[in-house]
């Protein structure tokens, strides 16, 4: 039998000293050195990109960039789980009590795999494709097969954006795949020869083919001129008018260093 | 027509034997596979850079620390809760209405699917308690997650100790509580340790329940409530938005061999502990 | 000294209660959150109703419990045949050895990561169903499959130990008595052990059940009721995570309604398990 049973001990002081430690780190201050940016995925790539640039500026802040979605996003600046919401579609209803500040402009891209025939795609047809009404490829002229139709879960701002600009009042067949991040939408296109699906133009790469709308391919250029049918706006969604370390970060991306950055990125600045 | 119960013995031998075969084959795959393609990856670079490009170059140290965090948060909170369960529900008292309800709340709890926890943690800890995606809402979930197998491990420990050493000691007029802490606690410790081991494992490898309680911040945690993506989270994102192939495989090599190392560890534990008292 | 040893056995019993204490604050918030929209909508409504589309007041969660019935059902139909050759083998035909090295695998096995499945199913398994069977690929028997797999360990660990607990003497008698090893274990060993082997084959159903981040990434989360295992699906769990986000009010107490629904699921797989097992 052993005379002295140290752990407990040792237990409580581990215990003790994390404790210690992490009210040591306290949170007063924390807050004010930390930016919670939470929303679209859209935006979330040129928000870290945006934030990586500013936090070497500004030695000791950090901003966290966190997804979900841009309805999850404002919902997490009404309840305060972030400062900053980032929406990519317009705000509704309740959500207008909220303070926005366009940060840039997007198009939404209509994506097929790269050995798809198809270049170009009518506002008509793209509604009767998402809404289920042609569901083979056969009726646009192409190989007969089963299209395999991808969209976003219910919250994404592209989602709304592209229901707004597209689908008039029609609803998205429940058939759809659903995926909860334009990354994951590029994915399944970008291997699936058959699969149709729609992503910020932002996020566009060499994976997948980007169609043109009516005649109209989703360049910078096209969406400057207003050509493009599918634009929509970047926001930044703050509780009131933004203060503090919130309202430097946007006035940062505002400037001209940040939306020559996000142009560099394929956004389009607001000026 | 009954057919000869030796053709049959072969016959089904034969069967089962393939079965078993393939099962092996398809376990063994998966962990092979990902080796094949994760080993490379890992490097000095790899495990002690910060991510860049949103995962896609760069390391994975951000992720190692919040993972390493989660999982201490969650020991701290859910050992002496564990512990101390166990402790109750062997030593304190007979077998009686409380200890089998105890007993169900921790098979219930052992039973609740990882997206339930991660809706409670999120709605309580990240909205309703105001800590946001943090450290703590993340450690506080996986704390729940864990407290089952804590408790359960450690009651088959503390039961495996002889009742004899106990005797003796209440003979020689030693408080239960000494008893517990000099006598019975350390020779059921190795028991304990398998479990909390055991949850380490578990805890790692969640992803549901981090997702949504710690959010998915890809800078290194510094304090309690600052957000951070796991290694789990990390390589879910990475694979899901096909950021960096090669990356992925590696954040999954380095967390299958994290596990497989911390199993193997509660494992030989466990083995060794029983020798003793068996 | 007593008192100091009441007050102990008292912090004790406070510590014991947080188990029960978790598992009842998780279940009251749930019910609490998830109940009303339940009873506004009407039980039936919810249940039996096939439309969900929350933001528009449609909250009907038939399809998705359907979907996570046949994703379970698949999971079963891949992994317990699979899982009790393999027990039946290591228990009962494989050498000593063998099964030394094979058992503590195969639990080890149990520890990968549920991401990683998921991970393995969209890069090698959907690939193959979208190529040679048709479809999106992403699709209900990827999920089934994938599933399945995830269940083996947990199945087979359980099973092995539900036979192993089979007295030798019963096996003894049996071959002494002229019978063929595998007419034993057929006729003696697994009626034997048939609840232990219950028990596993419900505890992998209830883990297959609440999966959610593997069944994500290979199944598609279309929201429709499947016709055939080639169709998307969207399980209980996978609605829940991929909603849990960004719902509020109504919404998100549908989310917990969901979660309801799923809870009571599993609790009476549990209870079962618990049930079948005591009645050794």
């Amino acid at each position: 039998m052993q005379n002295k049973n140290p752990l407990p001990f040792l237990v409580w002081m581990l215990c003790g000293c994390l404790v210690l430690v992490s009210l040591a780190c306290g949170r007063g201050d924390r807050q004010s050195q930390t930016l919670t940016i939470a929303g679209s995925t859209s935006v979330q790539p040129f928000a870290e990109k945006l934030a990586e640039v500013y936090m070497k500026q500004c030695p000791g802040l950090l901003i966290n960039v966190q997804g979900g979605g841009s309805s999850a996003g404002i919902m997490a600046v009404q309840q305060g789980a972030a400062q900053i919401g980032a929406s990519s579609r317009e705000l509704h209803g309740e959500e207008k009590k909220l303070h926005e500040a366009v940060i840039a402009w997007d198009g939404i891209a209509v994506i097929v795999h790269p050995s798809c025939p198809l270049d170009n795609i009518s506002l008509t047809t793209l509604r009767q494709i998402f809404a289920g009404e042609i569901k083979d490829w056969a009726a646009l002229g192409l190989k007969p097969h089963g299209m395999h139709v991808i969209t976003r879960e219910e919250g994404s701002g592209t989602r709304t954006a592209f229901e707004e600009l597209v689908m008039d009042r029609r609803e998205i067949s429940p058939t759809a795949l659903v995926q909860d991040s334009n990354g994951a939408v590029r994915e399944i296109v970008a291997h699936d020869p058959h699969a149709i699906g729609y992503i910020s133009c932002g996020l566009v790469d060499q994976q997948v083919k980007a169609l043109a709308i009516e005649g109209v391919l989703p360049t910078g250029a096209n969406i400057k001129k207003n050509l493009y049918k599918l634009t929509r706006r970047f926001l930044f969604v703050t509780a009131q008018q933004p203060a503090g370390l919130a309202q430097e970060f946007c006035a940062f991306v505002l400037s001209p260093q940040g939306q020559i950055l996000l142009e560099k990125e394929g956004l389009i600045g607001v000026h | 027509m009954r057919l000869d119960p030796l053709l049959t013995e072969r016959l089904v031998k034969s069967l089962l034997w393939c079965l078993t075969g393939l099962t092996i084959f398809v376990l063994i795959f998966i962990i092979t596979f990902i080796s094949v393609k994760g080993l490379p990856q890992l490097s000095w670079t790899f495990l002690f850079h910060d991510i860049e490009d949103m995962g896609r170059s760069g390391g994975i140290l951000p992720t190692l620390v919040s993972t390493l965090y989660l999982t201490l948060i969650a020991l701290v909170v859910a050992s002496p809760l564990g512990v101390g369960s166990a402790i109750y529900l062997t030593e304190y008292t007979l077998e009686g209405w409380v200890t089998r309800l105890i007993r169900f709340g921790a098979e219930c709890l052992a039973g609740v699917p990882s997206i339930i926890l991660g809706l409670f943690g999120f709605v309580l800890f990240v909205i309703k308690l105001n800590f946001g995606w943090s450290m703590l809402s993340g450690g506080l979930s996986l704390a729940i997650m864990i407290l089952p197998t804590i408790i359960r491990t450690s009651e088959e420990a503390l039961k495996a100790v002889p009742r004899e050493y106990q005797d003796v000691c209440f003979s020689l007029g030693i408080s239960k509580w000494q008893t517990i802490t000099r006598v019975v606690l350390p020779c059921a410790l190795p028991g304990i340790m398998t479990g909390i081991v055991l949850s380490i494992g578990r805890a790692i490898g969640e992803t549901a329940v981090v997702l949504f309680t710690a959010g998915a911040s890809l800078r290194t945690p510094t304090s309690l409530f600052d957000s951070g993506r796991s290694m789990a989270v990390h390589f879910y994102i990475l694979a899901r938005e096909g950021l960096s192939m090669p990356n992925a495989y590696g954040t999954a090599a380095i967390l299958i061999i994290s596990i497989l190392l911390i199993n193997i560890t509660a494992y030989t534990l466990m083995t060794r502990f029983l020798q003793k008292y068996r | 000294m007593l008192t100091r040893e009441k007050l102990i056995e008292k912090a004790l019993l406070l510590l014991a209660l947080s188990a029960i204490g978790s598992l009842a604050l998780i279940t009251i918030f749930i019910f609490l959150e998830g109940l009303p929209i339940i009873l506004k909508t009407g039980v039936s409504h919810f249940i039996f109703g096939a439309h969900w589309a929350p933001t528009k007041g449609h909250f009907g969660i038939l399809a998705m419990i359907l979907s996570s019935l046949y994703v379970t059902l698949g999971a079963l139909i891949f992994g317990v045949p699979l899982a009790l050759a393999c027990a039946i083998i290591l228990a009962e035909f494989a050498p000593a050895s063998l099964t030394k090295i094979l058992k503590p695998t195969i639990e080890l096995l149990a520890g990968i990561p549920s991401v990683v499945y998921g991970f393995l199913g969209v890069v090698l398994l959907v690939p193959l169903i979208r190529s040679y069977l048709g479809g999106p690929g992403l699709s209900l028997l990827a999920a089934a499959m994938i599933l399945g797999i995830m269940i083996l360990p947990t199945v087979i660990s359980i099973s092995i130990d539900a036979m192993n607990a089979v007295p030798a003497l019963y096996r003894e008698g049996s071959i002494a008595l002229g019978a063929t090893q595998w007419q034993t274990v057929r006729k003696l060993v697994l009626p034997a052990a048939r609840s232990g082997i219950i028990t596993a084959i419900i505890l992998g159903m209830g883990r297959a059940i609440g999966e959610t981040m593997a069944v994500i990434m290979v199944a598609g989360n279309a929201l429709s009721i499947p016709t055939s295992i080639l169709d998307s699906v969207r399980t209980l769990t996978a609605n829940i995570a991929l909603e849990l986000g960004y719902a509020s009010g109504a919404h998100r107490e549908a989310l917990f309604a969901t979660g309801i629904v799923l809870f009571i699921i599993i609790m009476i797989l549990n209870s079962a398990a618990t049930l079948i097992a005591g009645r050794k």
